[in-house]
Formats: C-alpha cells, sequence, structure tokens
C-alpha cells in the first residue's frame, strides 16, 4: 500500500535522493513513498539516506534494470 | 545519528568537471537533514555567477580524462581517446569546446542534472553559498554578477561556520 509514486528511472545521482526528500516532506509520518529508480549506487544510497534521517526503508527489489524500493516516512 | 549534523564545503575549481563535485555534495548533505554551507573561492566562484554556461572542461594536462564519445555505434563508443590523443593538441583552438560539449552530451547520456538545475536545487533546499569577498575584488567581479540569496564573507566566517561542522571538505 503506497500513498505516492515516484519515477525516477534514467536519473543518476543524486537526483533520486533529492527527489525523495522533497517528495517526502509533502507527506504525512507512516505514510509510504514507493521509488523506482535505474540508478545501481542508489541501492545503497537509499540504506543510508533512510539511516541519516529516520525514514523506514520497508522493501527494496530489483525488477529488471530497475530498482523498487518502499519507504514509510517517520 | 549523529547529533552533529553539520556540514562544509570550500569550492575552489571553476571547471564544468568539479563543478559537480560541490553542487551534488551539498545537495545530498542537505536532503540527508545536514546544515550545508559552501564556501566558493578562487575559481570556486565562478560557481555562483548569474551566467553558469561558460563553464568548460580543459583536456589540457589532464592526462586521466577518459574520453569516450556519446554518439556512434558501440565499439566506437567503447574507444577511449583520452590517452591516445597527444597532450599537445588540446592547444588547437576550438577543440577545448569540442570536448565540452562532448562532456556535456555524456552527463545528459548518462542522466545527470545540469549544474544550473543542481544548484537551484541546492538554493531551494537550503544550501547556504559564502561567495569570497576577496577573489570577488581581485579578479574584478561584482556583487551584481551573482545569484540572488547568497553572502559576501571572507575566510575568518568561513572558518567560524566550519568550527560547528562536523564534515568539512576542500574541493
Amino acid at each position: 500500500m503506497t500513498n505516492q509514486t515516484l519515477d525516477m528511472c534514467g536519473y543518476a545521482c543524486p537526483m533520486p535522493i533529492l527527489k525523495t526528500k522533497q517528495a517526502l516532506a509533502s507527506m504525512a509520518s507512516k505514510e509510504v513513498i514507493e521509488v523506482i529508480c535505474t540508478d545501481q549506487g542508489s541501492k545503497k544510497d537509499f540504506v543510508a539516506f533512510c539511516n541519516q534521517l529516520g525514514h523506514k526503508l520497508i522493501s527494496q527489489r530489483d525488477e529488471g534494470n530497475k530498482i523498487i524500493f518502499n519507504i514509510e516516512k517517520n | 545519528m549523529s547529533d552533529l549534523n553539520e556540514m562544509t564545503l570550500i569550492a575552489s575549481k571553476g571547471t564544468l568537471d568539479w563543478a559537480y563535485p560541490p553542487f551534488i555534495l551539498a545537495s545530498s548533505g542537505v536532503a540527508m537533514g545536514k546544515e550545508v554551507t559552501v564556501f566558493c573561492t578562487f575559481y570556486g566562484l565562478n560557481l555562483l555567477l548569474k551566467d553558469l554556461s561558460h563553464l568548460r572542461i580543459s583536456p589540457q594536462g589532464n592526462p586521466d580524462m577518459p574520453m569516450k564519445m556519446p554518439f556512434g555505434p558501440k565499439w566506437f563508443q567503447a574507444i577511449d581517446f583520452g590517452p591516445k590523443i597527444p597532450n599537445l593538441l588540446w592547444n588547437i583552438p576550438g577543440l577545448e569546446f569540442f570536448a565540452t560539449q562532448m562532456m556535456k552530451r555524456t552527463f545528459k547520456n548518462n542522466g545527470m542534472a545540469t549544474i544550473e538545475e543542481l544548484r537551484e536545487i541546492c538554493i531551494d533546499m537550503g544550501v547556504k553559498f559564502i561567495a569570497c569577498e576577496m577573489t570577488m575584488g581581485m579578479f574584478g567581479f561584482s556583487r551584481g554578477d551573482f545569484i540572488e540569496g547568497i553572502e559576501f564573507a571572507g575566510a575568518a566566517t568561513y572558518l567560524d561556520v566550519a568550527h560547528n561542522s562536523n564534515q568539512d571538505l576542500f574541493i
């Protein structure tokens, strides 16, 4: 169950993180955002991002060359 | 998670390629909840000018720069011309412009934001920029040449901000 989806396919570092941060700003606590991207470096970056800001990385999965993250706002 | 959450950067370079690291790190820093201040000094001052279209790359004296063409068939794109081109050739007028255009296209092909876009995001997200007043005078710039919303100050101001920072980078 996601409240918002953010498609960042084709965008390189640091855009997926920046746009996710901006999207989270307009969301309420416990709401979930789904981020889809193709930047392979973001696999580790989203773990660090969530760790630093206290958001919960609910899931992370690969679909072809896409990586799909589900993040719950803290 | 650390209590200390300030990051300070010194941006000292003014070429197109070296414009990326300070903007990428500064924007990522604020995205991760840090307070970020960038002190732009010497050639880094160029990064705060209203017009950024003059930023170029310089293959001259930069033998480690990979040079792969951003167009054409795959086998052609795989060739790294960097080590094959004698450095002397970069003295030919126009080649630096050509290399800059190729680099811009490579950035675009790889989904990288432009420097203008990254700078705008930095400002929107609250990165503070300090333009080095001394360099500004030395290079003959005036305050009107720079974007709005930045601070003009010197080394002491930077050091004062950096005193509270737990991540301090020189780029």
